[in-house]
Protein backbone atom coordinates (compact mmCIF):
# COMPACT_ATOMS: atom_id res chain seq x y z
CA UNK A 1 0.00 0.00 0.00
CA UNK A 2 1.19 3.88 -0.38
CA UNK A 3 0.81 6.13 2.16
CA UNK A 4 -2.60 7.02 1.42
CA UNK A 5 -4.45 3.80 2.40
CA UNK A 6 -5.01 2.96 6.11
CA UNK A 7 -2.33 0.48 7.24
CA UNK A 8 -3.84 -2.61 7.91
CA UNK A 9 -2.73 -4.59 11.12
CA UNK A 10 -0.55 -6.98 11.35
CA UNK A 11 -1.46 -10.77 10.59
CA UNK A 12 1.51 -12.46 12.88
CA UNK A 13 4.12 -12.06 15.02
CA UNK A 14 7.03 -14.28 15.80
CA UNK A 15 8.13 -13.99 19.36
CA UNK A 16 12.39 -14.78 19.97
CA UNK A 17 12.08 -15.87 22.89
CA UNK A 18 15.29 -16.29 24.21
CA UNK A 19 19.01 -16.78 21.54
CA UNK A 20 19.60 -19.82 23.81
CA UNK A 21 20.00 -23.33 21.68
CA UNK A 22 21.46 -26.25 22.43
CA UNK A 23 21.74 -26.25 18.54
CA UNK A 24 24.34 -24.93 15.97
CA UNK A 25 22.80 -24.95 12.68
CA UNK A 26 25.16 -23.04 10.11
CA UNK A 27 22.06 -21.20 8.42
CA UNK A 28 20.32 -20.15 11.48
CA UNK A 29 18.16 -17.13 11.01
CA UNK A 30 19.25 -15.49 14.02
CA UNK A 31 21.23 -12.44 13.73
CA UNK A 32 24.73 -13.06 13.71
CA UNK A 33 25.69 -10.84 16.56
CA UNK A 34 23.38 -13.15 18.36
CA UNK A 35 22.15 -11.52 22.32
CA UNK A 36 22.84 -12.97 25.75
CA UNK A 37 20.61 -14.45 27.97
CA UNK A 38 20.91 -11.22 30.61
CA UNK A 39 19.13 -9.29 28.19
CA UNK A 40 16.30 -11.30 27.90
CA UNK A 41 12.79 -9.57 28.12
CA UNK A 42 10.82 -10.95 31.37
CA UNK A 43 7.75 -12.89 31.77
CA UNK A 44 5.86 -10.14 32.57
CA UNK A 45 7.27 -8.18 29.71
CA UNK A 46 6.44 -10.63 27.04
CA UNK A 47 2.91 -10.91 28.09
CA UNK A 48 2.56 -7.17 27.77
CA UNK A 49 3.82 -7.85 24.02
CA UNK A 50 1.41 -10.53 24.09
CA UNK A 51 -1.30 -8.25 25.34
CA UNK A 52 -0.60 -5.36 22.84
CA UNK A 53 -0.06 -7.81 19.56
CA UNK A 54 -3.87 -8.89 20.22
CA UNK A 55 -5.47 -5.73 20.86
CA UNK A 56 -3.35 -4.52 17.87
CA UNK A 57 -5.27 -7.55 16.05
CA UNK A 58 -2.25 -9.86 15.52
CA UNK A 59 -4.24 -13.48 15.06
CA UNK A 60 -1.49 -16.12 15.20
CA UNK A 61 2.07 -16.06 17.81
CA UNK A 62 5.30 -18.02 16.89
CA UNK A 63 6.99 -18.66 20.12
CA UNK A 64 10.67 -19.35 18.63
CA UNK A 65 14.26 -18.53 19.40
CA UNK A 66 16.88 -19.81 19.53
CA UNK A 67 15.56 -22.67 21.15
CA UNK A 68 12.16 -21.62 22.78
CA UNK A 69 11.98 -24.16 25.39
CA UNK A 70 14.98 -23.42 27.27
CA UNK A 71 12.77 -20.30 28.69
CA UNK A 72 10.95 -22.22 31.61
CA UNK A 73 7.90 -19.83 31.57
CA UNK A 74 6.64 -21.12 27.95
CA UNK A 75 3.98 -22.77 29.23
CA UNK A 76 2.63 -19.64 30.93
CA UNK A 77 2.95 -17.81 27.69
CA UNK A 78 1.55 -19.99 25.69
CA UNK A 79 -1.58 -19.74 28.04
CA UNK A 80 -1.83 -15.98 28.57
CA UNK A 81 -1.36 -16.28 24.85
CA UNK A 82 -4.56 -18.17 24.08
CA UNK A 83 -6.49 -16.25 26.93
CA UNK A 84 -6.18 -13.28 24.61
CA UNK A 85 -7.21 -14.91 21.71
CA UNK A 86 -4.14 -15.73 20.17
CA UNK A 87 -3.12 -19.14 17.93
CA UNK A 88 -0.31 -20.69 19.03
CA UNK A 89 2.78 -22.22 17.36
CA UNK A 90 5.71 -23.61 18.83
CA UNK A 91 8.87 -23.43 16.80
CA UNK A 92 11.22 -26.22 18.38
CA UNK A 93 14.43 -28.21 17.84
CA UNK A 94 12.72 -30.74 19.95
CA UNK A 95 16.00 -31.52 21.86
CA UNK A 96 15.85 -29.59 25.27
CA UNK A 97 12.19 -30.23 26.45
CA UNK A 98 10.78 -33.18 28.57
CA UNK A 99 7.31 -34.94 27.86
CA UNK A 100 6.10 -33.33 31.40
CA UNK A 101 6.73 -30.30 30.03
CA UNK A 102 5.38 -30.80 26.55
CA UNK A 103 2.07 -32.15 27.95
CA UNK A 104 2.04 -28.80 30.39
CA UNK A 105 2.21 -26.53 26.99
CA UNK A 106 -0.54 -28.82 25.61
CA UNK A 107 -2.45 -28.07 28.57
CA UNK A 108 -1.95 -24.23 28.65
CA UNK A 109 -3.20 -24.32 25.07
CA UNK A 110 -0.88 -24.92 22.44
CA UNK A 111 -2.25 -25.24 19.36
CA UNK A 112 0.46 -26.71 16.53
CA UNK A 113 3.84 -27.80 17.17
CA UNK A 114 6.66 -27.42 14.11
CA UNK A 115 9.41 -29.06 14.33
CA UNK A 116 12.75 -29.10 12.93
CA UNK A 117 15.05 -31.82 11.16
CA UNK A 118 18.41 -31.49 9.82
CA UNK A 119 18.25 -34.39 7.79
CA UNK A 120 16.59 -37.97 7.54
CA UNK A 121 19.49 -39.61 8.00
CA UNK A 122 21.09 -38.80 12.01
CA UNK A 123 24.71 -38.77 11.07
CA UNK A 124 24.49 -35.82 8.75
CA UNK A 125 21.56 -34.22 10.83
CA UNK A 126 23.58 -34.00 14.06
CA UNK A 127 26.76 -33.06 12.20
CA UNK A 128 24.48 -30.24 10.72
CA UNK A 129 23.12 -28.82 14.40
CA UNK A 130 26.59 -29.88 15.45
CA UNK A 131 24.87 -31.92 18.40
CA UNK A 132 25.23 -35.91 19.07
CA UNK A 133 22.11 -37.55 19.80
CA UNK A 134 19.92 -35.23 18.62
CA UNK A 135 18.36 -37.17 15.95
CA UNK A 136 16.35 -39.83 18.17
CA UNK A 137 15.47 -36.37 20.62
CA UNK A 138 13.71 -35.25 18.15
CA UNK A 139 12.16 -38.27 17.00
CA UNK A 140 11.07 -38.94 20.48
CA UNK A 141 9.91 -35.37 20.68
CA UNK A 142 7.36 -36.31 17.32
CA UNK A 143 5.70 -38.86 19.22
CA UNK A 144 5.04 -36.62 22.42
CA UNK A 145 3.70 -33.99 20.12
CA UNK A 146 1.08 -36.95 18.55
CA UNK A 147 0.51 -38.97 21.53
CA UNK A 148 -0.60 -35.21 23.49
CA UNK A 149 -2.95 -34.99 20.38
CA UNK A 150 -1.17 -31.46 18.97
CA UNK A 151 -0.94 -31.35 15.27
CA UNK A 152 2.75 -31.15 13.80
CA UNK A 153 4.54 -29.46 11.06
CA UNK A 154 8.16 -31.21 10.38
CA UNK A 155 10.37 -28.67 9.03
CA UNK A 156 13.01 -29.65 7.26
CA UNK A 157 15.97 -27.08 5.77
CA UNK A 158 17.76 -27.92 2.79
CA UNK A 159 21.32 -27.94 1.74
CA UNK A 160 24.22 -29.38 -0.08
CA UNK A 161 24.55 -31.93 2.39
CA UNK A 162 20.63 -33.67 2.98
CA UNK A 163 19.44 -32.28 -0.28
CA UNK A 164 19.36 -35.73 -2.13
CA UNK A 165 17.31 -36.86 0.85
CA UNK A 166 14.00 -34.57 -0.07
CA UNK A 167 11.93 -37.70 -0.36
CA UNK A 168 13.41 -39.77 2.53
CA UNK A 169 12.66 -36.67 4.44
CA UNK A 170 9.00 -36.21 3.25
CA UNK A 171 8.57 -40.07 4.48
CA UNK A 172 9.86 -39.37 7.95
CA UNK A 173 7.41 -36.23 8.25
CA UNK A 174 4.53 -38.94 7.08
CA UNK A 175 6.12 -41.75 9.43
CA UNK A 176 5.51 -39.24 12.39
CA UNK A 177 2.28 -38.51 11.29
CA UNK A 178 2.89 -34.97 10.64
CA UNK A 179 -0.04 -32.98 8.99
CA UNK A 180 2.37 -30.83 7.45
CA UNK A 181 5.99 -30.90 6.01
CA UNK A 182 8.22 -27.71 5.33
CA UNK A 183 10.95 -28.25 2.99
CA UNK A 184 12.77 -25.07 2.26
CA UNK A 185 15.78 -24.50 1.10
CA UNK A 186 18.60 -22.07 3.06
CA UNK A 187 18.24 -18.39 2.73
CA UNK A 188 21.20 -17.17 2.17
CA UNK A 189 21.78 -13.84 5.00
CA UNK A 190 23.64 -13.88 8.18
CA UNK A 191 25.06 -17.18 9.51
CA UNK A 192 24.06 -18.67 5.99
CA UNK A 193 25.53 -16.17 4.12
CA UNK A 194 28.76 -17.04 6.26
CA UNK A 195 28.22 -20.63 5.15
CA UNK A 196 27.25 -20.18 1.59
CA UNK A 197 30.25 -22.84 0.40
CA UNK A 198 29.39 -25.03 2.92
CA UNK A 199 25.38 -25.06 2.07
CA UNK A 200 24.62 -24.34 -1.51
CA UNK A 201 23.32 -27.05 -3.43
CA UNK A 202 23.89 -27.40 -7.11
CA UNK A 203 21.35 -26.89 -9.65
CA UNK A 204 20.98 -30.36 -11.07
CA UNK A 205 20.32 -30.76 -7.41
CA UNK A 206 17.51 -28.51 -7.00
CA UNK A 207 15.84 -29.59 -9.83
CA UNK A 208 16.01 -33.57 -8.79
CA UNK A 209 14.60 -32.33 -5.12
CA UNK A 210 11.48 -30.38 -7.10
CA UNK A 211 10.60 -33.11 -9.09
CA UNK A 212 10.15 -35.39 -5.84
CA UNK A 213 8.63 -33.15 -3.77
CA UNK A 214 5.82 -32.50 -6.62
CA UNK A 215 5.46 -36.38 -7.17
CA UNK A 216 5.22 -36.74 -3.12
CA UNK A 217 2.34 -33.86 -3.27
CA UNK A 218 0.58 -35.95 -6.17
CA UNK A 219 1.05 -39.30 -3.39
CA UNK A 220 0.40 -37.87 -0.42
CA UNK A 221 -2.58 -35.73 -1.47
CA UNK A 222 -5.01 -35.62 1.69
CA UNK A 223 -2.29 -37.24 3.67
CA UNK A 224 0.03 -34.83 3.52
CA UNK A 225 0.41 -31.04 2.93
CA UNK A 226 3.74 -30.52 1.77
CA UNK A 227 4.66 -26.30 1.59
CA UNK A 228 8.24 -26.01 -1.03
CA UNK A 229 10.31 -22.96 -0.62
CA UNK A 230 12.66 -23.01 -3.74
CA UNK A 231 16.03 -21.27 -2.97
CA UNK A 232 16.39 -17.84 -4.65
CA UNK A 233 19.55 -18.61 -6.14
CA UNK A 234 18.28 -20.72 -8.63
CA UNK A 235 14.60 -18.69 -8.97
CA UNK A 236 13.28 -16.02 -11.77
CA UNK A 237 11.37 -14.48 -9.80
CA UNK A 238 11.78 -12.99 -6.40
CA UNK A 239 9.39 -14.36 -3.47
CA UNK A 240 6.75 -11.37 -1.43
CA UNK A 241 9.60 -11.35 1.31
CA UNK A 242 7.39 -11.16 4.35
CA UNK A 243 4.36 -10.51 2.26
CA UNK A 244 5.69 -7.14 1.96
CA UNK A 245 7.71 -5.52 4.37
CA UNK A 246 5.46 -4.15 7.09
CA UNK A 247 2.41 -5.51 6.23
CA UNK A 248 1.96 -8.49 7.92
CA UNK A 249 4.56 -9.67 10.14
CA UNK A 250 6.59 -8.05 13.23
CA UNK A 251 9.79 -10.07 14.89
CA UNK A 252 10.59 -9.27 18.13
CA UNK A 253 14.03 -10.24 19.41
CA UNK A 254 14.88 -11.40 23.27
CA UNK A 255 15.76 -8.05 24.03
CA UNK A 256 12.61 -7.15 23.19
CA UNK A 257 13.74 -4.89 19.28
CA UNK A 258 10.37 -5.12 16.77
CA UNK A 259 11.94 -5.89 13.79
CA UNK A 260 9.64 -5.99 10.10
CA UNK A 261 11.93 -9.61 9.43
CA UNK A 262 14.33 -11.51 11.46
CA UNK A 263 17.29 -10.54 9.29
CA UNK A 264 16.21 -6.83 9.13
CA UNK A 265 19.73 -6.36 11.54
CA UNK A 266 21.45 -7.14 8.17
CA UNK A 267 20.67 -3.86 6.79
CA UNK A 268 22.93 -1.45 8.69
CA UNK A 269 22.01 1.49 8.57
CA UNK A 270 18.24 0.31 9.97
CA UNK A 271 17.38 1.57 13.94
CA UNK A 272 14.92 -0.48 15.60
CA UNK A 273 12.11 0.38 18.62
CA UNK A 274 11.88 -1.77 21.87
CA UNK A 275 9.17 -2.77 23.21
CA UNK A 276 11.05 -1.83 26.48
CA UNK A 277 10.35 2.17 25.27
CA UNK A 278 7.59 2.42 22.86
CA UNK A 279 3.74 0.61 22.43
CA UNK A 280 3.81 -2.36 19.96
CA UNK A 281 1.02 -0.26 18.38
CA UNK A 282 3.43 2.53 17.73
CA UNK A 283 6.11 1.06 16.65
CA UNK A 284 4.15 -0.81 13.63
CA UNK A 285 2.87 2.11 12.77
CA UNK A 286 5.27 4.53 13.12
CA UNK A 287 9.13 2.90 13.60
CA UNK A 288 11.42 4.26 10.81
CA UNK A 289 12.73 0.42 10.34
CA UNK A 290 8.40 -0.15 9.72
CA UNK A 291 8.15 2.86 7.02
CA UNK A 292 11.47 2.47 5.49
CA UNK A 293 10.89 -0.05 2.84
CA UNK A 294 6.96 -0.07 3.24
CA UNK A 295 4.54 0.03 0.07
CA UNK A 296 5.85 1.07 -3.11
CA UNK A 297 7.34 4.67 -2.51
CA UNK A 298 11.28 3.22 -1.87
CA UNK A 299 11.27 1.35 -4.89
CA UNK A 300 13.70 1.14 -7.03
CA UNK A 301 12.16 2.46 -10.99
CA UNK A 302 12.80 -1.18 -12.27
CA UNK A 303 10.23 -2.15 -9.59
CA UNK A 304 8.08 0.79 -9.73
CA UNK A 305 7.36 0.44 -13.41
CA UNK A 306 6.60 -3.31 -12.98
CA UNK A 307 3.45 -4.88 -12.35
CA UNK A 308 4.64 -7.44 -10.04
CA UNK A 309 5.53 -4.82 -7.24
CA UNK A 310 2.64 -5.47 -4.78
CA UNK A 311 2.61 -9.23 -5.67
CA UNK A 312 6.40 -9.57 -4.64
CA UNK A 313 7.06 -6.07 -3.12
CA UNK A 314 9.99 -6.02 -4.62
CA UNK A 315 11.26 -9.38 -2.89
CA UNK A 316 13.83 -9.82 -0.29
CA UNK A 317 15.76 -6.47 1.31
CA UNK A 318 17.83 -8.17 3.40
CA UNK A 319 19.02 -10.48 0.00
CA UNK A 320 19.27 -6.93 -1.69
CA UNK A 321 21.51 -5.81 1.02
CA UNK A 322 23.78 -8.76 0.96
CA UNK A 323 24.07 -9.03 -3.08
CA UNK A 324 24.25 -5.77 -4.02
CA UNK A 325 25.11 -3.44 -1.26
CA UNK A 326 22.29 -1.68 -1.14
CA UNK A 327 18.66 -2.41 0.60
CA UNK A 328 16.76 -0.30 -2.17
CA UNK A 329 17.50 -2.17 -4.78
CA UNK A 330 15.32 -5.06 -6.57
CA UNK A 331 16.24 -8.28 -5.08
CA UNK A 332 18.74 -9.90 -7.24
CA UNK A 333 16.56 -12.95 -7.45
CA UNK A 334 14.54 -11.45 -10.01
CA UNK A 335 15.25 -12.12 -13.35
CA UNK A 336 15.01 -8.45 -14.39
CA UNK A 337 17.42 -7.20 -11.52
CA UNK A 338 20.93 -6.36 -12.71
CA UNK A 339 22.57 -8.40 -10.15
CA UNK A 340 20.85 -11.69 -11.02
CA UNK A 341 23.76 -13.35 -13.09
CA UNK A 342 26.09 -12.16 -10.18
CA UNK A 343 23.37 -13.82 -8.31
CA UNK A 344 23.58 -17.29 -10.05
CA UNK A 345 27.15 -17.06 -10.71
CA UNK A 346 27.64 -17.20 -6.63
CA UNK A 347 25.53 -19.81 -6.61
CA UNK A 348 27.39 -22.22 -9.40
CA UNK A 349 30.71 -21.47 -7.83
CA UNK A 350 29.76 -22.25 -4.56
CA UNK A 351 27.87 -25.31 -5.08
CA UNK A 352 30.74 -26.83 -7.58
CA UNK A 353 33.27 -25.71 -4.99
CA UNK A 354 34.21 -28.41 -2.42
CA UNK A 355 31.99 -27.88 0.65
CA UNK A 356 34.43 -26.42 3.10
CA UNK A 357 33.75 -26.96 7.31
CA UNK A 358 30.77 -25.53 8.76
CA UNK A 359 31.12 -21.78 10.76
CA UNK A 360 28.44 -23.07 13.49
CA UNK A 361 25.56 -20.36 15.27
CA UNK A 362 27.49 -19.69 18.47
CA UNK A 363 26.79 -16.58 20.24
CA UNK A 364 30.38 -14.33 20.77
CA UNK A 365 32.69 -14.88 23.44
CA UNK A 366 31.63 -12.06 26.44
CA UNK A 367 34.63 -10.26 25.25
CA UNK A 368 33.09 -9.41 21.72
CA UNK A 369 29.71 -8.70 23.23
CA UNK A 370 31.25 -6.32 25.56
CA UNK A 371 32.49 -3.67 22.86
CA UNK A 372 28.95 -3.59 21.24
CA UNK A 373 26.69 -0.59 21.85
CA UNK A 374 23.89 -1.90 22.73
CA UNK A 375 22.92 -0.28 26.65
CA UNK A 376 22.75 -2.51 29.44
CA UNK A 377 19.50 -3.88 30.67
CA UNK A 378 18.71 -2.74 34.39
CA UNK B 1 -8.78 -40.74 -4.81
CA UNK B 2 -7.05 -40.58 -1.67
CA UNK B 3 -8.36 -41.64 1.85
CA UNK B 4 -10.05 -38.25 2.28
CA UNK B 5 -12.46 -38.51 -0.42
CA UNK B 6 -15.85 -37.22 0.93
CA UNK B 7 -19.17 -39.25 1.24
CA UNK B 8 -22.46 -38.28 2.27
CA UNK B 9 -21.78 -40.31 5.19
CA UNK B 10 -19.22 -38.74 6.37
CA UNK B 11 -18.78 -36.33 9.17
CA UNK B 12 -15.99 -33.79 8.79
CA UNK B 13 -15.08 -31.81 11.34
CA UNK B 14 -12.37 -28.74 11.98
CA UNK B 15 -8.79 -30.41 12.07
CA UNK B 16 -7.16 -30.30 14.90
CA UNK B 17 -4.98 -27.08 15.22
CA UNK B 18 -7.18 -25.31 13.13
CA UNK B 19 -9.97 -22.45 14.87
CA UNK B 20 -12.88 -20.55 13.40
CA UNK B 21 -13.06 -17.39 15.58
CA UNK B 22 -14.49 -13.91 14.87
CA UNK B 23 -11.78 -11.11 14.56
CA UNK B 24 -13.33 -8.20 16.13
CA UNK B 25 -9.97 -5.96 14.70
CA UNK B 26 -11.40 -6.78 11.22
CA UNK B 27 -15.12 -7.55 11.56
CA UNK B 28 -14.76 -10.95 10.07
CA UNK B 29 -14.46 -14.14 10.93
CA UNK B 30 -11.02 -16.22 10.44
CA UNK B 31 -9.82 -19.92 9.70
CA UNK B 32 -6.54 -20.33 12.16
CA UNK B 33 -4.36 -22.86 10.76
CA UNK B 34 -0.90 -23.64 10.87
CA UNK B 35 1.15 -20.86 9.18
CA UNK B 36 -2.29 -19.93 7.34
CA UNK B 37 -5.25 -17.57 8.36
CA UNK B 38 -8.22 -17.90 5.80
CA UNK B 39 -10.84 -15.47 5.87
CA UNK B 40 -14.00 -17.74 4.59
CA UNK B 41 -16.43 -15.91 1.94
CA UNK B 42 -19.97 -16.26 3.49
CA UNK B 43 -21.21 -19.07 1.93
CA UNK B 44 -17.65 -21.39 3.31
CA UNK B 45 -18.70 -19.67 6.49
CA UNK B 46 -22.38 -21.20 6.22
CA UNK B 47 -20.90 -24.59 5.80
CA UNK B 48 -17.98 -24.46 8.58
CA UNK B 49 -20.12 -22.98 11.16
CA UNK B 50 -22.35 -26.07 10.54
CA UNK B 51 -19.94 -28.36 10.89
CA UNK B 52 -19.67 -30.11 14.06
CA UNK B 53 -18.01 -33.64 13.48
CA UNK B 54 -21.47 -35.13 14.28
CA UNK B 55 -23.28 -34.10 11.31
CA UNK B 56 -23.03 -36.26 7.99
CA UNK B 57 -22.46 -34.16 4.94
CA UNK B 58 -26.26 -35.70 3.56
CA UNK B 59 -27.47 -33.83 6.46
CA UNK B 60 -25.82 -30.21 6.03
CA UNK B 61 -26.78 -29.95 2.72
CA UNK B 62 -30.41 -31.14 4.10
CA UNK B 63 -30.64 -28.21 6.00
CA UNK B 64 -28.75 -25.94 3.10
CA UNK B 65 -31.69 -26.66 1.05
CA UNK B 66 -34.13 -26.17 3.33
CA UNK B 67 -32.71 -22.37 4.46
CA UNK B 68 -32.13 -21.63 0.88
CA UNK B 69 -34.89 -23.38 -0.82
CA UNK B 70 -32.30 -24.63 -3.30
CA UNK B 71 -31.57 -27.44 -5.98
CA UNK B 72 -30.71 -29.92 -3.60
CA UNK B 73 -28.38 -31.12 -6.56
CA UNK B 74 -26.42 -27.74 -6.82
CA UNK B 75 -26.06 -27.51 -3.31
CA UNK B 76 -24.71 -31.04 -2.78
CA UNK B 77 -21.90 -30.35 -5.54
CA UNK B 78 -20.79 -26.97 -4.56
CA UNK B 79 -20.92 -28.34 -0.94
CA UNK B 80 -18.74 -31.48 -1.25
CA UNK B 81 -16.61 -29.08 -3.86
CA UNK B 82 -15.97 -26.35 -0.59
CA UNK B 83 -15.62 -29.65 1.83
CA UNK B 84 -12.81 -31.80 -0.34
CA UNK B 85 -10.53 -28.28 -0.76
CA UNK B 86 -10.60 -27.72 2.72
CA UNK B 87 -9.88 -31.63 3.73
CA UNK B 88 -6.90 -31.78 1.19
CA UNK B 89 -5.40 -28.35 2.60
CA UNK B 90 -6.00 -30.08 5.99
CA UNK B 91 -8.45 -27.51 7.30
CA UNK B 92 -10.80 -30.33 7.46
CA UNK B 93 -10.80 -33.83 9.60
CA UNK B 94 -13.18 -37.01 8.93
Amino acid sequence: MNAHSPLPPPMAVLLELTHRCPLQCPYCSNPTNLEQAKGELTTAEWKSVLDQAAKLGVLQVHFSGGEPTVRQDLAELIRHAREVGLYTNLITSGVAASKARLDEMAAAGLDHVQLSIQDSEAETAEKIGNYAGAQAKKLEFARWVREAGLPLTVNAVVNRHNIDRVGAMIDLAVGLDAHRVEIANVQYYGWALRNLEALMPRFDQFEAATATVEAARQRLKGKIVIDYVVPDYYARVPKACMNGWGQRFMNVTPSGKVMPCHAAETIPDLEFDSVRERPLAEIWAKSSAFERFRGTDWMPDLCKGCDQREVDWGGCRCQAMALTGSASEADPACGLSPFHAKLRGMAEAASHAAAPDFEYRRIAPRATAKSDSRAPVG
Amino acid sequence: MSATTLDLEARPRLAPGVRLKYDETRSCWVVLAPERVLMPDETALEVLQRLDGKKTVDALVGELVAEYQADRGEIEADVTELLNGLLEKRVLAL
